[in-house]
C-alpha cells in the first residue's frame, strides 16, 4: 500500500464522509440557535444570549439538559418500536445528506444516477418516524398526530417529486451532480419558477415546520406523535426536524440556486450562503404565518399544489421537446 | 386566491421590516426596565411627616385582602392613639392586587416598586412589621392622619385639625 | 465481492419475509415487510436496476406499506388480535403451505445449477426505463394509467359528500 493509494483511497473519502456527516449535525444544531435568535429578532426580542458569546452556547447547554434527563418509556408503550422511531428520522436525514454534491470536491455519492429519486426515497421512509412514534405510545393525541402525519407526508411527497421533474428534465439526468452542471448559465428557478415554489412548500411540509406543523400541533394535540418522547429520544426528533430543515434549503440550493456556482467567492462559501438564506427564509416563514386547519392544508394540496406541479410539468415537457427539435 | 398568497407575502415583508426594531426586551438583571410610580410590588407600611407610624390597626386591610395575607392586632398607647401591636403580611400568599392600599383610611400601607423577592425559605417570606415599615412617608409627603381626622388627641381638640369644621354642637337648636 | 452482497441482501430479503409471516403483532410484521421491501431494492440495485431499486423504495415503502401500517394502526388491533395470530399459526396449518414451498424451491435449485447464471453486465439508466416504457410497451402504459384513472374516479365515489335531500 503506498501513500499515495492510502491518501487518495481511503483517507480523502473518509475525510469527505465524516466531513458532510459532522457538518451537516453541525449546520443542524446552529440552525436551533440561529432560529431563536432570529425569531427573537422578528418579535422585537432578544433571544437567547446568556451562554457564550452571543448566546451560542445555548445549543450545547440544551443537549448536555437533555442527555440528563430521564430517559422514560411508557410502560403501555411498544417498547422496541418506541425506541427505533427517533432512530429513523435521524438516519434518513442523515442519509440523503450523502447524494448531494457540496462542492465539485466534497460530496459523498453524489454522482449516483438516481441522486435525485435516492432523496426523494429516503424523504419517503421519513414519514415512519412519525407513524411509528405515534403508534408505539399508545396515547390519542399521538395518534391524532400520527394520522395527520401520515396523510400530509404521501401527500406532500407527490407533489415534491413532481415539483423536480421539471428540473431532472431541463439537465436530462437523476444525478445531482448534472443537475449542478447544468446550473453554470442559468439558475433554475428562472424556468421553474413554480416547481421551485413547489418544492419549498413541500419541504417544509415534509420536514413538519410551522406553518405545516400540523402533525405537532401544540395547541391542539400536546406534542402531537412525539407527546410520550423525553430525554434524548425527544432530541433526535429535535434534532431531526433541523437536520431536515437544513437539507430542504440545501437542496433548493442545490437543484435551483445553481448550488456552488457564484463568482469571485469559493463553491464552499457560496453553497453555505445559499443554505443559509434558505434556513432563514424557512425561519421567517415560521415566525410570520399561522397554521392552517387540516382540511384547509389537505385542500391546498390536492387542489392547488397539484395541478400546480403537473402543469409545469406538462408544459417544460412540452417547451423541452420544442426546443429539441 | 391571489387575495390568499398577496396577504402571505405582505405579512412575511411586515415581520422581515422588524429585522431592524429594538427589542423591546431588555437584559433584566443588568438593565432595569421602567417602573411606573404605580408599579404594585413589595407592600410596605409608612410613616407620617412627623415620623411616627401612620398605621391606626382599623384592619381594614385585613378584612379586604383576597387572600387573606394580612393579619394584625390593635393596642392603645398612652396617648389615645391606636398602633398595630403586630403586623405581619406573608408574601408567599400576597398577590400584589393592591386592594389594601386602596383601603388604607391613612395612607399607612403602600404597595412599592420593588418586587424582588425571591427567598429559599418559605418562612422568610411572612415580613413582621419591623420589616414593612420604612422610614419615609410613601406616595404622600405631607399627609398626616391625625391633623385632619376628627378625633381628639394629645395637643389637638376635635375641630382644631387642618381644613376641620367646628363639631357640631348637639346640644343647641341653633344651625 | 458483488456476489457477497447479493447473497446477503436476498438472506436478509428471505429472512425478513419470514419474521413478516411469523409474528403475531401486525406492526412488527408490517416492519419486516418494510425492511424486506427496502433489501429488495438494494438487490434491484446490485442487479443493474437503479431506477427499479428507487421506484420500490417511493412506492412500495414510502407510500403503499405507510398506508398498509396506517389502516392497521386505526384499526387498533389489541391483544385478542395477538392470540388469534398465535392460534393461526399451529403447525397443522403451515405444513401444507411450506411443502408446496419446498417444492418450489427444489425447481429453483435445478434451475440454478442446471444453467450458468447470467451476470448481469449492464446497468439500466432511467432513461432507458422510459424510452422502453413509451416506446414498445407504451400500450401497457396506457392502459395502466387507464386502470388508476378507474381507480381514482372509483375512489371519489365513493368519498363523495352526501347528496342533501331537498
Amino acid at each position: 500500500m503506498t501513500m499515495e493509494f492510502f491518501i487518495n483511497d481511503i483517507l480523502y473519502p473518509l475525510l469527505n464522509v465524516v466531513g458532510v456527516l459532522v457538518g451537516a449535525i453541525g449546520f443542524g444544531a446552529v440552525t436551533i440557535w440561529i432560529e431563536r435568535r432570529m425569531l427573537g429578532v422578528w418579535q422585537d426580542r432578544l433571544g437567547p444570549n446568556r451562554i457564550g458569546p452571543l448566546g451560542i452556547g445555548q445549543v450545547v447547554a440544551d443537549m448536555i439538559k437533555i442527555f440528563f434527563k430521564e430517559d422514560w418509556i411508557p410502560p403501555f408503550s411498544d417498547k422496541v418500536i418506541f425506541v427505533i422511531a427517533p432512530t429513523i428520522i435521524m438516519c434518513v436525514a442523515m442519509i440523503s445528506f450523502a447524494v448531494i454534491p457540496i462542492t465539485p470536491e466534497i460530496g459523498v455519492a453524489d454522482d449516483l444516477n438516481i441522486g435525485l429519486l435516492f432523496f426523494l426515497a429516503m424523504m419517503a421512509l421519513g414519514v415512519y418516524s412519525a407513524l411509528l412514534g405515534g403508534f408505539a405510545s399508545d396515547n390519542k393525541l399521538s395518534l391524532l398526530g400520527t394520522v395527520r402525519a401520515a396523510a400530509q407526508s404521501v401527500g406532500y411527497e407527490v407533489y415534491m417529486g413532481l415539483s423536480l421533474m421539471g428540473v431532472v428534465m431541463l439537465a436530462d439526468s437523476f444525478s445531482i451532480r448534472d443537475i449542478v452542471e447544468a446550473q453554470e448559465d442559468m439558475w433554475f428557478v428562472i424556468p421553474q419558477f413554480f416547481g421551485f415554489l413547489v418544492f419549498a412548500i413541500a419541504g417544509m411540509a415534509e420536514s413538519h415546520r410551522a406553518p405545516f406543523d400540523i402533525p405537532e400541533a401544540e395547541t391542539e394535540l400536546a406534542a402531537g406523535f412525539h407527546t410520550e418522547y423525553s430525554g434524548m429520544k425527544f432530541g433526535m426528533f429535535f434534532v431531526g426536524e433541523y437536520v431536515g430543515v437544513v437539507l430542504a434549503s440545501l437542496m433548493m440550493a442545490v437543484l435551483f440556486f445553481g448550488g456552488w456556482h457564484g463568482p469571485f467567492l469559493p463553491p464552499l462559501v457560496w453553497i453555505f450562503l445559499k443554505t443559509l438564506f434558505f434556513v432563514l427564509f424557512f425561519i421567517l416563514v415560521r415566525s410570520v404565518l399561522p397554521r392552517p386547519r387540516y382540511d384547509q392544508l389537505m385542500a391546498f394540496g390536492w387542489k392547488v399544489m397539484l395541478p400546480l406541479s403537473l402543469a409545469n410539468l406538462v408544459i417544460t415537457a412540452g417547451i423541452v421537446l420544442a426546443m429539441a427539435d | 386566491m391571489i387575495n390568499v398568497f398577496w396577504s402571505q407575502l405582505r405579512s412575511l415583508w411586515g415581520v422581515l421590516k422588524h429585522t431592524f426594531t429594538k427589542p423591546v426586551t431588555v437584559r433584566y438583571p443588568e438593565e432595569m426596565p421602567y417602573y411606573s410610580p404605580r408599579y404594585r410590588g413589595r407592600i410596605v407600611l409608612t410613616r407620617d411627616p412627623d415620623g411616627e407610624e401612620r398605621c391606626v390597626a382599623c384592619n381594614l386591610c385585613a378584612s379586604v385582602c383576597p387572600p387573606d395575607a394580612i393579619s394584625l392586632e390593635k393596642e392603645e398607647r398612652d396617648d389615645g392613639r391606636w398602633r398595630a401591636r403586630y403586623f405581619r403580611i406573608n408574601f408567599s400568599r400576597c398577590i400584589n392586587c393592591g386592594m389594601c392600599e386602596e383601603a388604607c383610611p391613612t395612607y399607612a400601607i403602600q404597595l412599592s416598586q420593588d418586587f424582588e423577592m425571591g427567598e429559599y425559605v418559605r418562612q422568610d417570606m411572612v415580613f413582621e412589621k419591623e420589616d414593612l415599615l420604612i422610614q419615609g412617608t410613601g406616595k404622600y409627603h405631607d399627609y398626616n392622619f391625625y391633623r385632619v381626622s376628627g378625633k381628639a388627641v394629645e395637643g389637638k381638640d376635635k375641630g382644631q385639625a387642618q381644613n376641620e369644621a367646628e363639631p357640631i354642637n348637639l346640644t343647641s337648636l341653633l344651625p | 465481492m458483488e456476489a457477497f452482497t447479493f447473497y446477503l441482501t436476498s438472506a436478509v430479503t428471505i429472512v425478513a419475509m419470514i419474521m413478516v409471516i411469523s409474528r403475531t403483532n401486525p406492526v412488527h410484521s408490517m416492519m419486516y415487510l418494510v425492511v424486506s421491501s427496502i433489501s429488495m431494492a438494494v438487490i434491484f440495485y446490485i442487479l443493474g436496476a437503479p431506477f427499479a431499486a428507487a421506484l420500490e423504495i417511493l412506492v412500495y415503502a414510502g407510500a403503499i406499506l405507510v398506508l398498509f401500517v396506517f389502516a392497521i394502526m386505526m384499526l387498533n388491533l389489541g391483544h385478542e388480535s395477538v392470540e388469534q395470530e398465535r392460534s393461526l399459526l399451529t403447525p397443522g396449518i403451515w405444513t401444507g403451505p411450506s411443502m408446496l414451498s419446498v417444492i418450489l424451491l427444489g425447481v429453483l435449485g435445478f434451475i440454478i445449477t442446471g444453467e450458468s447464471p447470467q451476470s448481469p453486465a449492464t446497468s439500466v439508466s432511467p432513461k432507458e426505463v422510459g424510452v422502453a416504457l413509451y416506446g414498445p410497451y407504451l400500450l401497457a402504459v396506457e392502459l395502466g394509467s387507464m386502470l388508476l384513472m378507474a381507480g381514482l374516479i372509483g375512489a371519489y365515489h365513493l368519498g363523495r359528500p352526501l347528496l342533501k335531500k331537498d
